[in-house]
């Protein structure tokens, strides 16, 4: 029975009780703070990005030279074809210099970012590309200006597919903060790691992974539910939101 | 209003480029309503660009309403923009916004206080009959809703100029009329010019004032709706003309050798074209008791433009003095063509 307990849970089940009711709750705080704020900051830098990579094309809203255009490119695709893990062990001296430390969640933040931008800026530029090229040209012929346009119209019409775009961010983000827990980083996954691997004691490691995978099913479904409750392309949530709050969007 | 002066379009690609526009002149006055007729390819979506410099001609220059917009800075052709409406074939409504917000897109930086873009707002949504659609989205419209959104939308500047890009294209015939008498509503109340692009004959037929036929990227026949349809000149334009009607379905039935046309000996098919100010059954009447002739009317076309009649007849003629008869008709300025004598 015991050997039983030990072989599913791994060695001292009341120890490892004992680990999760100390460590569980800050993990999980480290864990959803440091995402959200990674990918916050990478939509900082991946979301004028994205956008820049559909409005500067030739032909598009605000053709940039195709030389700029090139450059943004390639750069997007090196940082995006370095593995994570690698790239993380490359920005430790970033991550001293920046931070003054190169361990802990918030150490961490720096090559998360840089990993995650890119992956962004790719995720926003996909989701523009879907937007509907007769709307644009409307607006052009309205007299908008390029800013306007994009403020006023692309982003507005494509935000469904940029929250869809947003929820796989978190998600990534998310599994490469826990990818993380390796280099010294907190949250679930340095938990899973730290116990579960280095000690044996899988009971941990498990509650871990289970956390995990219910923390992306929630955001999975959140991300999902918004996603169509902003869509008014579809007749009948269009109709849903304006018997809702007609009065409130007539204007 | 507009003035088009040796404009020419080239796209990159191919050899030489793709011609979509070569060298279009073209001059259309205030207040008229003027079709852009031409097949699939014959450029006439890219002509239409050209005119608010959606697509910058590559050679040639662009005036609207005394301004040449071709020589203008982009910051002050945007702004020249605002004075010309664009309604396109897909509508092209924002889907994120309601109708009002919709229609109220254009008004944002145009000085007026949000009580007063809501009450032009409302305004608008009365003209082009859709009071009630205020918080609706697009969505929940059918397409000739969406079109009168779109319109309204379009006429929210106060434009001198509204260009229709196949406007009713994507609409059923009923709806398509209905739109059609809304823009021609708009243009006889407000005197805006209307430019309207369509592969079409009937909605040449049933709003324009003037006409251009285009094909490969050229201007091949200018002119009155009326001159037009009654004397088509090009190949092109004889070929739009014969679509709104159904006497060219002679011509086919005597290449199959139908029944219907079957002639005995001395029988002559003609068709008749009648041209402006003598239509009426008065010309076949009077020919029949003048010459001793049967008339055997097999087909009949007859058209109002303008508010002039205009048809087409195709007649089986049998007696003694037929030839007599089409003399008789040609001197009263009726066109006959004989298809086949028997």
């Amino acid at each position: 029975m015991d050997n039983l307990l030990e072989f599913l849970f791994g060695r001292d089940v009341p120890g490892q009780l004992n680990i999760l009711a100390q460590t569980l709750l800050p993990a999980i705080w480290e864990t959803v703070y440091s995402t959200l704020l990674a990918t916050l900051l990478a939509y900082l830098i991946g979301l004028p990005l994205g956008v820049l990579l559909v409005v500067g094309e030739p032909g598009g809203i605000r053709p940039l030279p195709r030389p700029v255009m090139k450059t943004l490119n390639i750069l997007v695709n090196i940082l995006r074809s370095v593995p994570f893990l690698i790239l993380m062990i490359m920005v430790i001296p970033l991550s001293r210099l920046i931070l003054g430390t190169s361990v802990g969640t918030v150490a961490l933040l720096v090559p998360l970012v840089i990993a995650a931008f890119p992956f962004v800026s790719r995720l926003v530029e996909g989701s523009l590309r879907d937007a509907d090229g007769g709307v644009i040209e409307a607006a052009q012929a309205m007299g908008c200006s390029p800013g306007r346009i994009i403020r006023a119209v692309l982003l507005p019409e494509c935000l469904p597919s940029l929250i869809t775009g947003f929820t796989t961010a978190l998600i990534t983000i998310m599994g490469y903060g826990a990818m993380a827990g390796v280099l010294g980083g907190g949250g679930l996954g340095a938990m899973a790691i730290n116990y579960g691997y280095y000690r044996k004691q899988t009971l941990v490691m498990y509650t871990a992974v289970i956390l995990l995978v219910l923390l992306v099913q929630l955001i999975q479904s959140l991300g999902t539910r918004l996603s169509s409750a902003v869509d008014r392309r579809d007749t009948r949530t269009a109709q849903r939101i304006s018997l809702k709050g007609g009065e409130k969007t007539a204007l | 209003m507009i003035t088009l002066t040796h404009v020419s379009k080239i796209f990159p690609g191919g050899e030489s480029g793709v011609h979509a526009v070569q060298d279009v002149s073209l001059h259309i006055a205030p207040g008229e309503i003027f079709g852009i007729i031409g097949y699939s390819g014959a450029g006439k979506s890219t002509l239409v660009r050209c005119i608010n410099l959606l697509e910058r001609p590559t050679q040639g220059t662009v005036t609207v309403d005394g301004r040449e917009l071709t020589s203008l800075s982009e910051k002050e052709l945007r702004q020249e923009r605002r004075k010309i409406g664009m309604i396109f074939q897909q509508f092209n409504l924002m889907t994120a916004r309601t109708v009002a917000q919709n229609v109220a897109f254009p008004l944002k930086d145009s000085g007026l206080s949000k009580e007063e873009t809501a009450a032009k707002v409302t305004q608008l949504l009365e003209l082009v009959g859709l009071p009630d659609k205020a918080g609706s989205y697009p969505a929940q419209l059918s397409g000739g809703q969406k079109q009168r959104v779109a319109i309204a939308r379009a006429l929210a500047s106060d434009p001198k100029v509204l260009l229709c890009d196949e406007a009713t294209s994507a609409l059923d015939p009923q709806t398509t009329a209905s739109i059609l008498r809304l823009i021609r509503d708009i243009n006889r109340r407000t005197g805006i010019t209307v430019v309207v692009i369509t592969h079409e004959m009937a909605v040449v037929k049933e709003i324009c004032h003037r006409v251009a036929v285009m094909e490969k990227g050229r201007v091949v026949e200018t002119g009155d709706v009326f001159s037009l349809f009654s004397a088509p000149k090009e190949p092109v334009t004889r070929s739009f003309v014969s679509t709104t009607s159904n006497l060219s379905k002679a011509e086919e039935f005597i290449a199959e050798g139908a029944p219907l046309v079957a002639l005995s000996p001395g029988q002559v098919i003609a068709r008749l074209t009648f041209a402006r100010g003598n239509v009426g059954e008065a010309a076949i009447s009077q020919l029949s008791r003048q010459f001793g002739v049967d008339a055997n009317i097999i087909f009949a076309n007859v058209d109002i433009l303008e508010g002039t009649p205009l048809g087409g007849l195709v007649v089986i003629f049998s007696g003694e003095r037929v030839g007599e008869a089409i003399a008789w008709l040609s001197e009263k300025n009726v066109v006959v063509e004989v298809l086949k004598r028997g």
